[in-house]
This record gives C-alpha cells, structure tokens and sequence, in this order.
C-alpha cells in the first residue's frame, strides 16, 4: 500500500526495514481485528494519532523546562525559586496553566482581527513540524526524509512569518517594534547557522538526520564537534546563533522587558500567550536536539558499542544539557544593543563562516576518509587553538576595554 | 479517474494554492494579500512534494517565505501609512492585462500539450530518486555552472549596489 502517497514526505518511524509504519500497524493489529478497516484512510488515522501524541507531549516539555529555568534562575541569584505549589514547588508550572487557560482571552478592538487570532497558531505549528525530522533515536524518527536539516531549517524560517503576524495585528506600538526587532534578528542570524549546518553537511555528504547521527557512531571523538576543527567552531556559531533565533537573552532584543513591555506578544492574553510561551520552549529544545544531532553525536553514546550517554535517554540528557547552558547564559550575561547584536553577526560570525566552508572543503580534500590520523590531527589543533586563543583573548581583555558608542 | 487518498490531498493543495491566490489579487488589506502570498506559496512547495522534489519544496519555503516576503512585509510595514488600497482600473489597462494574461495562457497550454506523455503517465508509485545530489551535480559539475556563477556575480553585484544606495555619504 505505501504506493499510495509519495513516500519521501511520509511519517514513518524507521523500524528496520523503512517500511511504512502506519499501514503495517494497520495490517497487523487492526485489520485481525476489525477486518472491514479501510486500510488506507486508516493508516491517515493512525498517523494523526501519533501527530496527536507528539501534540500532546511536546507541551509537557514546556511544563517542566519553565519550572527548570526558575529554579535554576533561583540557583543563580542565590533564592530558592517557587515552593509552596506541590513538593518543592514542582506543580507551579502546572498552576500556572490552569490560570491561563481560565484567563480572559482578550482582543485587541482597534487591532487586526483574524490576523491575531492566526499568529500565535502559525509559529506554534510551526515549532512543532520541526519535530517530525528529529530522530529521537534509533527507531524514533517521525519522517526520515533525504532532505531532513533542510527541512528543518524552511519549517524554522517561517516562524518569523508568525512573529511579524502577530507584532503588526496587535496594533500597538511595542508589538510592532518587537516584531520588526525580531524580523531583523531572525533573518540575520539564519545566515550564520545555515553556513554553520552546512560544514556539517559537507563533512557528512548528507542532509539526511538519521546519516548524519549515523556517520558518529564510533564513540565520542567521532562526533562531528571533534572531526574537524572547523566543525568545532561551526558548532559555537550554530549555537550561539541558535539562540539568536529562539530570543533568548543575550539576544532577547524582541521582547525585551526594560524597553518595550514584552515584545511582539504584549496584547495577547490567557491561553494565546501560553501558544507563544510554549511554542518559546519548545524551540529552546529543538533547537538544543539539532545541535546535539549534527555536532554532539545524537543518539550515539560516548564509547563505541556501548549505549552510555546514547539511545533515546542520551539524546535528551544531551539536548536538555544545552538548554541548561542557554539558562545559565541567559542569568549571566547582560541584553546586548541592537548595533552589537548586528555587529557579532555581520562582522564576525558570517566571516567566519565563510571561512569555516572555506577550511571545510579544503578538510575534505585531504582527507577523504576519517581515521585516526584526521580525527588526531583535528583533536590536537582544536587543543592548541584553545590554548592559544585563551592565552590571546586573556591578554587582549586585560588590556583594552570595550569600545563606547559612538554619541547618537 | 481513481479517487485515492493521494488525489484528496492533492485537490485540497491545488485548492488551497488558488484560492489564496485569488485573495492575494483581490484582497483590499496589502498586509492580508502579503500573508495570503504566504499560503500560496505553501501550497505550491505542497505540489512539489507531489511531484517528488522534495528539495526543491524546502527551497521554495526557505527562498520565498522566509526571505522574500518577510522582506515585502518589511517594506509594507515601514512605508505604508494607509492600508486599504483602491485600486483604479481604466479601460485600456483592463484589456492590456486582459491580452497578456490571456497570451501567458496560451503559453502554458501550448508547453503542457507539447510536452511528451503527459497524458498516459499516470501516478504508479515508482520512486524517483532523491533530487538533492542530481542538483549538485547539475549545477556544480555539468552544464549549468556557467549559468549558476553569472547568476551569482550578478547577485554580488545587486548586493554591493544595495550597500551603496542606502549608504549615507559620508563628508569628512
């Protein structure tokens, strides 16, 4: 039967064979069963209903990553952070959106109406399809398609669309500045991370999630982080840039709180504004698992053949690791200005990108297969790069400050 | 004709496509025709998944809405003052673009007509290879390099002509 949608968009979680799971499922389960099930709107209903439950426990990540931030914002500033809902305050979260689903969902009179009420779905649809080319592990992949980072990264450049939706239906002038703020931000800093992706793809000769994953299954220094020095510096700007894209703050500009109340979502109340709070979780955390997938081995541990740090519980220990490190920077590090934002990423990280491909191909060149002497070679001049640029970078900011704006 | 699950959705992309489509010409709010663009284009990368060109699709997505129309909404955001748009149609402009709609039609007729075994090429469900590589090669390594580079020279060349029109002089 899988001759009847065009198989490269299908949803199918790879069980081995990369056969169409829903419709197996359907074959031998239902049809013993009910054997008058039709076979073929049924596998459409089996899908929805696995779409149904990735809908339903993506936003569980949200419920216990905001309680995470908070606390981990307590940890930071020296506070305990919520207590007194449930056991060390772990059910705050859940409170919290029992409140907002009975809260007023209140509309903007003067505002644009239907385009309101469409933002806040576009970018929460859109942050969940880029879950479907995650693979989660082995087995764990919704669509394994040819073109999976790709996709990712179209999926990802449409939530900007949503931003602007909601920024200009608002009718109000901080939602608008917040938008075109976000707009900016967004479309930049796609240029860094696509540059990024792309050595990684060079490197791999794939755009395929689960070839990429599967091109590092030969223990920790096979990950792409370690396999060249390029990739090593790809994957800072990959994941500073992706921070850039989710908002968060060193580069929280779009919804920053001192300068214009809360961005593209200050008019939206209730149960709206817990789609973009979500919808902000969410994309924290799928942006941590790209970053794991494509440098961090994904879903292959550490040691070859063994499962530690790998398989389905690696793969979120991991991702859940970089999101801690976007917390922790988020507590650390003061908002930039709108000129810095722009400058790291004009200046400095699309240079550097271009260079990196540069470096990569040249990599690729010379050696053609990855063996001990390229992974050796690329481990030893990552090490004394470190070193070097430790030594440099301390001795530059011990001596010069940082350079005051110019007077507007 | 065999009604199928993929027909449905192939209809309800192509109804989608036009539809939108037809908002984006006949809707008065700039800003609604500009998100009605978006769904056009959305729909049309759905028909290049039908057609098993999966990269192109993305493309279609990545190029179009995540560049070009954040770009118009840029512009329309920045410049316009008023919103709604009467737009005046004379007698002769009507029957210009009226003929050239008309020519483009003929056009596209005469190509799907001409083009060989259109019409007993049914859908049997055989995978065609997977686009992305045949691309590469295509554009990288065989007969469209040329192209492909002069394309890009001339999208240096519009992107320092950019920089200089918007740049302010500056007298020292």
């Amino acid at each position: 039967m899988s001759e009847i949608l065009s198989e490269s968009f299908l949803p199918k979680i790879n069980l081995q064979e990369g056969t169409n799971w829903a419709i197996d499922f359907v074959k031998k389960t239902i049809l013993p069963i009910f054997p008058d099930f039709p076979v073929q709107s049924g596998s459409v209903l089996v899908m929805l209903a696995c779409a149904g439950i990735f809908v339903a426990v993506v936003p569980l990540l949200p419920l216990v990553l905001v309680l995470a931030e908070r606390k981990v914002a307590a940890r930071f500033q020296n506070r305990t952070g919520p207590m007194r809902v449930g056991p060390w305050g772990t059910l705050q979260t859940l409170a919290d959106g029992i409140k907002l689903i009975f809260k007023e969902d209140y509309i903007p009179p003067q505002g644009d109406k239907l385009l309101f009420l469409l933002a806040p779905y576009v970018i929460f649809a859109c942050s969940f399809a880029v879950f479907a080319a995650i693979p989660f592990s082995q087995k764990i992949i919704v669509s394994d398609f040819n073109i999976g980072i790709f996709y990712i990264m179209a999926i990802s450049s449409v939530i900007v669309m949503g931003v602007i939706m909601a920024g200009w239906s608002s009718n109000s002038k901080w939602s608008l500045l917040g938008s075109l703020r976000s707009a900016a931000q967004i479309v930049s800093y796609e240029i860094p991370l696509g540059l990024s992706i792309l050595t990684v793809v060079m490197l791999v000769q794939s755009l395929s999630m689960s070839e990429i994953v599967g091109s590092q299954d030969g223990g920790i220094f096979t990950w792409l982080i370690f396999r060249s020095p390029f990739t090593f510096i790809a994957f800072f700007i990959f994941f500073i840039s992706s921070i850039a894209e989710v908002n968060r703050t060193p580069f929280d500009l779009p919804e920053a709180e001192s300068e214009i109340v809360a961005g593209f979502h200050t008019e939206y109340s209730g149960m709206r504004f817990a789609l973009f709070f979500i919808a902000e979780y969410a994309n924290m955390f799928a942006v941590s698992a790209i970053g794991v997938t494509l440098f961090l081995g994904g879903y292959e541990g550490i040691l070859p053949g063994y499962d530690f740090l790998g398989g389905l519980p690696g793969f979120v220990i991991k991702s859940l690791g970089l999101v801690f490190v976007m917390m922790w920077l988020r507590w650390t590090l003061p908002r930039l200005r709108v000129d810095q934002l722009m400058n790291l990423c004009w200046k400095y990280f699309i240079p550097i990108s271009f260079f990196n491909i540069l470096g990569t191909g040249v990599w690729g060149l010379i050696f053609r297969n990855d063996d001990v002497w390229s992974i050796g070679i690329s481990c030893a001049i990552i090490y004394v790069g470190l070193i070097g640029a430790y030594t440099v970078a301390g001795r530059n900011l011990a001596r010069k400050p940082e350079p005051q704006p110019s007077s507007v | 004709m065999e009604f199928t699950l993929k027909t449905f959705i192939f209809y309800g992309f192509a109804l989608i496509t036009i539809a939108s489509a037809f908002a984006v010409v006949t809707v008065r709010n700039i800003v609604h025709a500009a998100f009605a663009l978006m769904v056009t284009l959305f729909g049309v990368a759905g028909l290049y998944v039908f057609l098993q060109a999966d990269f192109l699709a993305a493309t279609q997505v990545i190029v179009y809405v995540g560049g070009i129309l954040v770009l118009i909404l840029f512009g329309v955001m920045m410049t316009s003052g008023r919103l709604e748009m009467r737009i005046h149609i004379e007698r002769g402009q009507l029957l210009l673009g009226g003929g050239i709609s008309l020519a483009l039609l003929m056009l596209l007729i005469t190509v799907i007509a001409n083009t060989p075994g259109w019409k007993n090429r049914t859908d049997d469900g055989t995978l065609l290879p997977p686009t992305t590589e045949r691309i590469g090669e295509l554009i990288l390594k065989e007969k469209f390099l040329l192209p492909f580079e002069v394309v890009s020279v001339l999208l240096l060349v519009a992107l320092i002509g950019a920089a200089l029109i918007s740049r302010k002089e500056v007298r020292d």
